[in-house]
């Protein structure tokens, strides 16, 4: 049973991380959130490239590790991950349907081309995630964790958390 | 025999995001709002992760085996290549704030400018952190005018904190011969222009803040080349403990 003949393809990979969920925020997947960025085999060794979505947030190196045990589970050997800072991980990479599990999951979804750029500006309507109104007030830039600000709807007055964009 | 100044650059850069990050992240669980503790906690932990990357990139210039643990916890007060402001104490809310924000405006143009750096490593650790920069700016600045543009005893806070910072603030968009070397080399921005951008957004976020800038020019430096103030051996002291007593502690 050579470990060639069983080989799993780039495309069989992809499908496989696509089952591993964000330690953080469980509904999406690593690949929903536009984090892995290329799939590789290099002789007997896979390797994964990964970007980190904030350069300190804690669940980089449980993303890592969960990556690597699912890999490990479906019976590849040697897997390599690999940290890739540039380009650097925006939330525009986060896929359609992953948007729409944040929503149902209560996490208003990013609203592109909104990243801070230092200045103070306007900021985005964020629609609530729970009755969908745009009367909404942000209570915090900063939320449960880097990737989120808090939020309040003031029409159903829920607390929730926005995906800022980044 | 001088050390690569790419390394002193990378150390400068990474030391003042360690110890800006331990700095505000004593604040855990002792900010005025739960909503600034969840802010001060989130812009440590992105500080002590762009540490990472920058004492990370130091260790490989160097070539001495050094991890970024290696540098953060095993070297002297002297050996620091971080700023004097961020390593003046937290004091109040209000000091805590200013000293935020007076390094945001510095850090972010900078950050911004590096994103163009001949040396693709520093250009990357730039690309990263730069969008992290920008949130903390934002906020560092909303907070400093609604302070200083507040009640008598927020604004009185806000001056004092500024007239206490300021002395601090030169050595920031100071050139010496490691920024000169590697601006001339295109690896660093020519601070020159990077004075200009952080003093706008000093002075507009100042004058929004109702805030004097104080016309004292003298500026203490030092922290670029490891003299520092009495402040950053305490802290070392706090930080450094376990490894100290431990050598080689892991999780």
């Amino acid at each position: 049973m050579g470990a060639v003949a069983t080989r799993p393809s780039v495309d069989e990979v992809w499908r496989w991380l696509e089952d591993v969920p964000d330690p953080e925020i469980p509904v999406i997947s690593v690949v929903d959130l536009g984090i892995v960025r290329d799939v590789a085999w290099q002789g007997e060794t896979l390797v994964v490239t990964v970007t980190p979505t904030y350069s300190g947030c804690p669940a980089t190196t449980v993303i890592a590790l969960d990556i690597e045990e699912a890999l490990c589970r479906r019976g590849v050997e040697e897997v390599r991950l690999k940290t890739q800072l540039s380009p650097a991980w925006t939330t525009a990479w986060i896929t359609e349907a992953a948007r729409e599990r944040l929503r149902e999951f209560g996490i208003a979804p990013p609203v592109d081309g909104a990243a801070c750029a230092g200045m103070l500006k306007a900021r985005p309507v964020v629609a609530c995630p729970r009755c969908g109104s745009e009367e909404t007030e942000r209570v915090s830039q900063f939320g449960s964790t880097p990737c989120k600000a808090s939020y309040r709807c003031t029409a159903c007055l829920e607390p929730f958390d926005y995906f800022k964009s980044f | 025999m001088r050390a690569d100044p790419k390394f002193e650059f990378a150390l400068r850069m990474g030391d003042n995001c360690l110890i800006l990050g331990q700095q505000v992240g004593a604040w855990c669980g002792h900010a005025p709002a739960i909503e600034e503790d969840i802010a001060l906690a989130n812009v440590a932990l992105d500080l002590i992760g762009q540490t990472r990357l920058w004492l990370g990139y130091a260790g490989k210039v160097e070539g001495a085996g050094k991890s970024a643990d290696d540098l953060a916890f095993l070297r002297d007060a002297r050996d620091f290549r971080n700023a004097l402001l961020v390593e003046q104490p937290n004091g109040d809310f209000g000091q805590t704030l200013m000293r935020q924000f007076l390094f945001d405006a510095w850090h972010h143009p900078m950050l911004d400018a590096l994103t163009g750096s001949s040396e693709p490593e520093i250009a990357e650790i730039a690309e990263k952190s730069v969008k992290e920069a920008a949130y903390h700016l934002e906020r560092s600045r909303d907070l400093v005018i609604r302070l200083g543009d507040g009640s008598d005893e927020s604004h009185r806070r806000m001056q004092a904190a500024l007239d206490a910072l300021w002395r601090f603030t030169g050595e920031l968009t100071t050139p010496d011969d490691v920024d000169d070397a590697l601006a001339d080399a295109g690896v660093v921005p020519d601070l020159a222009g990077i004075e200009g951008r952080y003093l706008g957004i000093v002075r507009a976020t100042c004058d929004a803040a109702t805030l004097a800038l104080p016309d004292d020019a003298f500026m203490q430096t030092g922290g670029k080349i490891g003299m520092h103030t009495e402040a950053l051996g305490y802290l070392l002291a706090d930080m450094q403990f376990l490894q100290r007593a431990h050598p080689g502690a892991a999780w």
